[in-house]
Order: structure tokens, then C-alpha cells, then sequence
């Protein structure tokens, strides 16, 4: 380790390279980290424009603006670019950004796979998205694409839609590896393992996640190409197939997904909350234990997406106590933010703000998941509109205000600048009540009987519709002034203190602001 | 505790917009409320103006309870506003709906005791309030405790849970099977015991979906022939699919079941109220998945007794419709009106389909090529593609009308005809 330390003294005094070659070469984790960063913030601004298509024919009753043929494939393409375009590239980003950092160590392990899995996604999402281009449309058959509707039933473009899957897969194989291996490989000396930050934890386990997963999604989009182009019938019914097998195989991927868009946004408010609390994390070691707990828990639920499929009944109670079971470790983490606010020093800038709100947002998502998870009563919350709102307020306020929490946390040290505190607030107040205003209603409408994925409605889900456009609308208009804020602190600001919070502690505050293009070349030692 | 708060906004919302609304309809229709009168100008908006007050205090009055309901019930139901799940007509949607209300309430508690420590937090613990942060962390009895409370509380749950999920899957001592059949886009329901079944389109208008009509107060939950049941007694439902999966679903009987190709699920429910129940297929099955609802008629047992017969009778009428001697005219007739309800929604009505998926037929090699192959396309479907087999879809006269039809429209002169009996003998020689 020092020897390599000491050779790679000679050659450091280099900065970044100049011009395009900077970026598409560059092997640096703070590079890859803000190409990330940006791609998913595109990606974000991408898949927002087809939820505000959405949102807009769901205004009112009746079709007026899109087909209900376009209308499938911007439902289908949102849920895409968002999950794998915007939420799993961010958190990617502020690993390659942070982790290092965080540990003390010079780089990612890997740093030449580190640039080959971040220009994999660019290539991907340029295939994915120019199937709305192509004779017969872009993917229609929802982002969990269910065979036989997305195999016998889907458009041509279907097989550019599995490429394109097969790409991010691997890319995201080999981020996940490269997280391994940084973490395991080069921490500073003295940095145990239940020594190290928990956003290091939490990534360390949605890595192994991902590692699993992610061959079973290559696996059953596969199985979909053969099937589609090789006369194959795993889940064509007429030729001996199963299209429930696609279900099990998708949602054992599925599943622990949800939960690799999540974990690192509990390691980062884990941070935030006792930074602005001024007071150490409540448990640091039951928070380690919960993030495990769930992620092996995540593995024995799937089939709970899949309780109207006809499982048989023990299936049914099996599946149905194990999700239940989740809620323990969850309550768990929540319970521990909650105890780390209590009785401490609270200010609330920006980064505090977003993950109050995830705190009690994800809560509240938590709670209709529990209730989703009581499988009698699912029968009647399958599909409609209360899942709709369950899932979009685990990853809206959980995963995307995790992202906006962390990135205002961090910007300093990317950047050397303070950001816009009031427009900073601005921006989480109008996302906060565009947020709420968009998906609590959704509940009703879900309650009241309204199936999910139908770009017309029955006149007694109006109303509601109506209220829920406009707070999908004013979230998404919200958003440009994001992109305002963070071009503004580039480009300028007040300058920032290495540690420009008073009560946040770890090694990347122990680096100047903005963070030097080579950090932690003689790793520091942890006590 | 922020669910309330919501609920309490939203109901205000509510009562605003109520409010804006009928004030809108004061002040388009400023005579149509005193037409009967023959007051002059001045009286006129004299009384406008009582209605108009009669109206804001109405509004006021409802905002009030609103408000006070929202306080005290939130997210519970709302007549006007459907906030929440309706408890049902089955014993299977009443158990449900008490699953529901249980889990919820115990979510508001644990969320108000939870939010209630946090927001504590938020008001008394500031910086600004020169508060020192305490040193706390890591106590061992209270992490147990808020570890073995949860689990308590969920294995409270998991047993009425339990109880109703073994109730629904009893399918077992059922007085009527139904075979229920999801196609693109449309239920076919099959009494399987009386021999005869048939298909439930959706009966809302192209108009009122595009706005050119006022929608009706079912708008895309109605139907031209819906599923028909005896009140009081116990049908068991078969469900399958015959192209992409279908989920069935009537909230009022808390039964919902994915249909699936390849596959026969079961379910049941036993509906008292004599009525008729709307819901919707709520599995995503392509391009019209907004537009197959379902809808139920649940009727006396006599009532359903003669409409059975009736039935069975229509059903050996149809049956002998093969046996006929049809003469073109006859089936270029019946072919129109079955190709727009089979066909038209792929092939258009101009026979010009939409390629590449759905192939035109106007001129097209097989419409105007050998009888065989169309006959074969039309009743085996093409596997792979969306083409379904309409032999066991249409019965043996409106296969051969369709067909008849395909092969004479839009300038496909073949001057072919087939019959039905000619259908029949190649259905049964495959």
C-alpha cells in the first residue's frame, strides 16, 4: 500500500486533463462522480417530462393530448429512465464522488472500469430512448414489462429495449464491484469495517445487492430475447411456457431493487441528520445491523408484488409474514433518527430539511407499504392508485430527497462554494408541497377504486386528478430552479470552509473545499 | 399527524373549489334558476343575489364540517370525494374493509407518536434557542424495546389477516361456476354449466371519450352485456386469459384475480344486495387497458331464473343459425357489424389497419387470396402476434359473415362467399 503511495508521489502534481479528452478518458472518481451526477440529473429532467405528459392527459377525464398507445409508452419510459436513468446512477455518482473520501483512499480500486461503466450508460439510455423513434413505438408494457404483453404482444422495439437493459446491467455490475472492492481494499489504516461511515455501509450492502440481482434481470430479459427472436417459449402459455415463471424471475430482481434505490439514501441522511442535530448517531451499530437485516429480508418478499397471481395459500401467508417483517428493522432506522433529533442542537439549512422531510415522507410510505403488505387486504390496493402512491413516496421523498439532501450537504466540498441557502429552501419547500400535493391524493384515488397505468378514468377520480397534476406540475417545474442553484454555486458563491458544517464529522471534511483533484495519496489514520 | 394536516388542507381545498363551482354556476346561469317566474331585471338579481348567499353559506356550513370531520377522520371516507375504500356488498369486502381500517389506525398511531417526538424536536431542540446538544446515544433496552413492540403489533396483525385470507381461498361447495375469459380488450363469460356464455365490451362512446359528448355518469364503467348473478349464493369464478394477462376486479365484492393465459385461477364471492357492481381490469394488457371495465348484475334468484332461460334459448338460436341457408346479401350484412366489434379496434373500419402490427386487409394478399388461408388465419389467430383465434371467439355464422365481409369490402371484389355450414366442417375436420 505505501509503495504504492510513494511511487504515485512522483507523477501526482498533475491536474485534470484538458478539453473532451478530460472526460471521456478520465479515470479520476471525482470526474466520473460529476459525470454521474450530471447524466442522472439529464435523465431526471427526462423522465420528469414524460410524468408531466402523463400528469397533463390525467388532468381531466377523456382523452384531449395523447393517445392511450403513447400514453403506455411515457408511463413505461418514465418508470425506465427514472429507476435506472435517474435514482441508480445518482447514488453511483455520489459514491464514486464521496466513498474515497469518506475512507481516505486515493481513488475507486478499479478507476479504468470505473470510466467504462459510466460511459456503458450514456450508449444505453441513447438506445432505449431512440426507440420512441422507431416504426411501432418505444417499449408500452409498463416498466415491469410482463410477459406474454412484452413478448409476444410487444413492439419491435422490444429487443432494443433488452440491449439496452443488458447494458445498464452491466454497468451496474461493474460499479457495484468496483464499491466492493474500493471498500474493502482501501480504507485508511485503522478504519475498521464498524468504523466506517454509514453512507459506506449502506453502499457496501446495496452493492453485494446489486451483484445478485442484476444477473437475474440479464437472465429474464434473455429469456425475453429468446422467446421474442429464437421461437423459445419460457413464458408463452401456448408453447408450454409459464408467464408467471416471468413474474417470480422479475420480481426476485425487482424486489432487492427497491431496495438498492434506497439503502444508500438511509447511509446519507444517517450522516446528515446528526451533522444538523449536532449530536452522534443515536445507534450506529443497530443501524448497521438494520440496513443487513433488510437487505437479506429483501431477498424472501418478492412474490408479494404477485399476491392476485394466485399463489398458492401458503405462498401467500409465507410471503405475507416476511414482508411484515421488514417493517422491524425500517421502524428501527427511523426510530434512531428520531432519537438522534431528540434533545440535540437542530438548525435546518437545506440538506436538513430534505432529509426531515425523507424521514417522515419515507414513514409515511412505509406505513402503506405495511398496509399493502396485509395480503387480504392488497386484493383490494393491487394495482390501483394507492400503490402508485405508495412507491412513488418511497422514491420521491425517499431516494430522490436523499439525493437532494446529499448533494446540498456536499456541494461545498465539490465545488469550494457555498450555495444559494434561500433559493435552496425555496426549492424544498415548492418540492415539498408539490410533492405532497402530487401523490398523498393518490391514496384516495387508489382507495376509491382507480387501476393504475389507464390514460382515462371514470368521473368520480376527477377531482382528485385534477388537484394531483397540479402538485405533479409544480414539482416538476420546481426542479429547473435545482439546476439554477447548483450552476450558480459553480460558478461562484461564498467560499467554503472544509468543514462548512459545524456538526458533521468524517475524512472528507478533512480535505480542503473544493475537494483537490487527487485526495488521500498517504492515506490518513483513523483512531 | 401530517396526514391529517394534509386531509385537512385538501378538504379545504375541496369546499373552495365546491365553493368556486357553484358560484360559476350562479353566475352563468343567472335566470335559469327563476324561470318560472315572471319577475323583471330587478328582482331577478335580487334574487340572484339570495341564491348566491344561500349558496356561500351552504358552502361555509359544509366547509366548517369538513373541517372538523378532517380533523377528526382523516383519510376516512368522503361521500363526495371517494378517500377511501368502500367497505363492499360480500362478507369477503366487509372483512377487508375492517383489515384496512385496523392497520390504518394503528399507522396514524404509530405515526403520531413517532412524528409527535420528532416535531417536539424540531420546536424545542434548536440551535437558535442556544440549546446544547445532549451526549445520548446507544441504549440497549430501548433498542430492544422498539424492536419487540413492532413485531408485536404485526403478529396482531398477521392473524385476522390470516383468518380472512383462508376465508377467500375457500372456493370449495360453490352453487354457479363462471368462466371468466380476458381477451384484448374485452371479459367473455361462460356459464359453464348451462352451455352458453358471452362477451362484455365496453359500452361508453368514441364520443364521449374524445370529448365530443357529455361523458354519462358511468363513463368508462359500463358495458353492453354485463356478467349476471343470483343474489345469496356462492359463484365460484374460473378465470383465465386469452392473449396477455387480465386482473378482474369488482372493489364492492373485494375480489380481484389476475387472468391468466395458460393458466385457470379460482375465486369466489357471494353478493346479498341485489344491484349492479362496476370495477375494472387492473392488470396492464396493452393499448385499451383503461377501457374492458367490469360490470356485474346481481339479481333475485327468480329474476335470474327466467334471464337464464332466456339464455339458453338465445344460445340454441345461434345454434341453428348454422344450419341456415345464408345468401350474401345476409352476410355481407351481419360480416359489417361483426367485423366493427372483432375487428375494426386493429384492422380499422377502412380495412387500412396500422402496420406493421396490424396489417391492412384492404387488398391484402390474404383477404383476396385463397379461401383456406383466411379461413385458417381467422379461427387458429397467428401465434406471435396479436392476431387472435376467433374460432372459439365467434360462433360459426359470424365467422363466415366476417369473412364474407373481408373478402367484398373496400374493393376486395372476390366475389367469394362461405357459409357457416362450410366454417363448421373446417372447424371440425382440424
Amino acid at each position: 500500500m505505501s509503495a504504492v503511495a510513494d511511487t504515485h508521489a512522483q507523477a501526482h502534481h498533475h491536474g485534470p486533463a484538458s478539453g473532451i479528452t478530460r472526460w471521456l478518458f478520465t479515470t479520476n472518481h471525482k470526474d466520473i462522480g460529476t459525470m454521474y451526477l450530471v447524466f442522472s440529473f439529464t435523465m431526471f429532467l427526462l423522465g420528469g417530462t414524460m410524468a408531466m405528459v402523463i400528469r397533463a392527459e390525467l388532468f381531466q377525464p377523456g382523452l384531449q393530448i395523447v393517445q392511450p398507445e403513447f400514453f403506455n409508452q411515457m408511463t413505461t419510459m418514465h418508470g425506465l429512465i427514472m429507476v435506472f436513468g435517474a435514482v441508480m446512477p445518482a447514488f453511483v455518482g455520489l459514491a464514486n464522488w464521496m466513498l474515497p473520501l469518506m475512507i481516505g483512499a486515493p481513488d475507486m480500486a478499479l478507476p479504468r472500469m470505473n470510466n467504462w461503466s459510466f460511459w456503458l450508460l450514456p450508449c444505453a439510455f441513447l438506445i432505449l430512448v431512440s426507440t420512441l423513434f422507431m416504426s411501432g413505438g418505444a417499449p408500452n408494457f409498463g416498466w415491469t414489462f410482463y410477459a406474454p404483453l412484452s413478448t409476444t404482444y410487444g413492439p419491435p422495439s422490444t429487443t432494443f429495449f433488452i440491449f439496452a437493459v443488458h447494458i445498464m446491467g452491466i454497468s451496474s455490475i461493474m460499479g457495484a464491484i468496483n464499491v466492493i472492492a474500493t471498500i474493502l481494499n482501501l480504507r485508511a489504516p485503522g478504519m475498521t469495517l464498524m468504523k466506517m461511515p454509514l453512507f459506506v455501509w449502506t453502499w457496501l450492502i446495496t452493492a453485494f445487492l446489486l451483484i445478485a440481482v442484476m444477473p437475474v434481470l440479464a437472465g429474464v430479459v434473455t429469456m425475453m430475447l429468446m422467446d421474442i427472436n429464437f421461437g423459445t417459449s419460457f413464458f408463452d402459455a401456448s408453447g408450454g411456457g409459464d408467464p408467471v415463471l416471468f413474474q417470480h424471475v422479475f420480481w426476485f430482481f425487482g424486489h432487492p431493487e427497491v431496495y438498492i434505490m434506497i439503502l444508500p439514501a438511509f447511509g446519507a441522511v444517517s450522516h446528515i441528520i446528526p451533522a444538523f442535530s449536532r449530536k452522534r448517531l443515536f445507534g450506529y451499530a443497530s443501524m448497521v445491523y438494520a440496513v443487513g437485516a433488510i437487505a437479506l429480508l429483501s431477498f424472501i418478499v418478492w412474490a408479494h408484488h404477485m399476491f392476485t397471481v394466485g399463489v398458492p395459500i401458503a405462498g401467500q401467508l409465507f410471503f405475507m409474514y416476511a414482508t411484515m417483517l421488514i417493517a422491524v428493522p425500517t421502524g428501527v432506522k427511523v426510530f434512531n433518527w428520531v432519537a438522534t433529533m431528540f434533545r440535540g442542537s437542530l438548525t435546518f439549512e437545506a440538506p436538513m430539511l430534505f432529509a426531515v422531510a425523507f424521514v417522515i415522507l419515507f414513514t409515511i410510505g412505509g406505513f402503506s407499504g405495511l398496509m399493502l403488505a396485509i395480503a387480504p387486504a392488497d386484493f383490494q390496493y393491487h394495482d390501483t392508485y394507492f400503490v402508485v402512491a405508495h412507491f412513488h413516496y418511497v422514491l420521491v421523498p425517499g431516494a430522490i430527497f436523499g439525493i437532494f439532501a446529499s448533494a446540498y450537504f456536499w456541494l461545498p466540498k465539490w465545488t469550494g462554494h457555498m450555495y444559494d441557502e434561500t433559493l435552496a429552501k425555496t426549492h424544498f419547500w415548492l418540492s415539498f408541497i408539490g410533492m405532497n400535493l402530487a401523490f398523498f391524493p393518490m391514496h384516495f384515488l387508489g382507495l376509491a377504486g382507480m387501476p393504475r397505468r389507464i390514460p382515462d378514468y371514470a368521473l368520480q377520480f376527477a377531482d382528485f386528478n385534477m388537484v394531483s397534476s397540479i402538485g405533479a406540475f409544480m414539482f416538476g417545474a420546481t426542479q429547473l430552479l435545482f439546476l439554477a442553484i447548483v450552476i450558480k454555486c459553480v460558478r461562484g458563491g461564498e467560499k467554503a470552509a472544509a468543514k462548512p458544517w459545524e456538526g458533521a464529522e468524517g475524512l472528507e471534511w478533512t480535505v480542503p473545499s473544493p475537494a483537490p483533484y487527487h485526495t488521500f495519496a498517504t492515506p490518513p489514520e483513523v483512531k | 399527524m401530517f396526514s391529517q394536516l394534509f386531509s385537512v388542507f385538501l378538504t379545504y381545498v375541496y369546499t373552495q373549489n365546491c365553493y368556486i363551482r357553484e358560484q360559476a354556476f350562479t353566475l352563468r346561469w343567472p335566470v335559469r334558476a327563476n324561470t318560472a317566474s315572471s319577475e323583471g331585471l330587478d328582482a331577478k338579481s335580487d334574487k340572484n343575489k339570495t341564491l348566491w348567499r344561500h349558496s356561500m353559506m351552504r358552502v361555509h356550513a359544509k366547509r366548517a364540517g369538513v373541517l372538523l370531520s378532517g380533523l377528526m377522520l382523516p383519510a376516512l371516507s368522503h361521500a363526495d370525494w371517494g378517500m377511501n375504500m368502500v367497505p363492499g356488498v360480500t362478507g369477503t369486502s366487509n372483512e377487508i374493509f375492517s383489515l384496512h381500517m385496523t392497520i390504518l389506525w394503528i399507522c396514524v398511531a404509530i405515526g403520531v407518536v413517532v412524528f409527535g417526538v420528532m416535531f417536539w424536536s424540531i420546536i424545542a431542540h434548536r440551535k437558535s434557542d442556544d440549546r446544547e446538544p445532549a451526549h445520548f446515544h446507544e441504549n440497549t433496552a430501548v433498542e430492544i424495546l422498539w424492536t419487540i413492540i413492532p413485531f408485536v403489533i404485526l403478529v396482531a396483525m398477521a392473524i385476522p389477516a390470516t383468518a380472512t385470507l383462508v376465508d377467500m381461498y375457500d372456493t370449495s361447495e360453490s352453487d354457479i361456476d363462471i368462466k371468466v375469459t380476458g381477451y384484448q380488450w374485452k371479459w367473455k363469460y361462460d356459464y359453464i354449466n348451462d352451455d352458453f356464455g358471452y362477451f362484455s365490451n365496453l359500452a361508453t362512446s368514441q364520443d364521449e371519450i374524445y370529448n365530443r359528448l357529455e361523458k354519462n355518469e358511468n363513463y368508462l364503467l359500463e358495458v353492453d352485456n354485463p356478467l349476471v348473478i343470483p343474489v345469496g349464493k356462492k359463484v365460484r369464478l374460473l378465470l383465465t386469459a386469452n392473449d396477455v394477462i387480465h386482473s378482474w376486479w369488482v372493489p364492492e365484492f373485494g375480489v380481484k384475480k389476475d387472468a391468466i393465459p395458460g393458466f385457470i385461477n379460482e375465486t369466489w364471492t357471494r353478493v346479498d344486495e341485489p344491484g349492479i357492481y362496476r370495477g375494472q381490469c387492473t392488470e396492464l394488457c396493452g393499448t385499451y387497458h383503461g377501457f374492458m371495465p367490469v360490470v356485474v348484475k346481481a339479481v333475485p334468484q327468480e329474476e335470474y331464473d327466467s334471464w337464464l332461460a332466456e339464455q339458453k334459448a338465445a344460445a340454441e338460436k345461434e345454434r341453428e343459425l348454422t344450419q341456415k341457408d345464408w345468401t350474401m346479401d345476409e352476410l355481407m350484412e351481419r360480416g359489417e357489424k361483426v367485423y366493427a366489434t372483432a375487428c375494426a379496434a386493429c384492422h380499422q373500419a377502412d380495412g387500412s389497419g396500422a402496420p406493421p402490427a396490424f396489417p391492412a386487409l384492404k387488398g391484402s394478399a390474404i383477404a383476396t387470396g385463397d379461401m383456406a388461408g383466411h379461413l385458417d388465419i381467422v379461427v387458429n389467430g397467428k401465434p406471435g402476434t396479436a392476431m387472435q383465434a376467433f374460432g372459439e371467439q365467434l360462433n360459426e355464422a359470424d365467422l363466415a359473415a366476417v369473412i364474407t365481409y373481408e373478402r367484398n369490402a373496400w374493393g376486395n371484389n372476390t366475389g367469394d362467399m362461405v357459409t357457416p355450414k362450410e366454417v363448421f366442417d373446417y372447424k371440425n375436420q382440424q
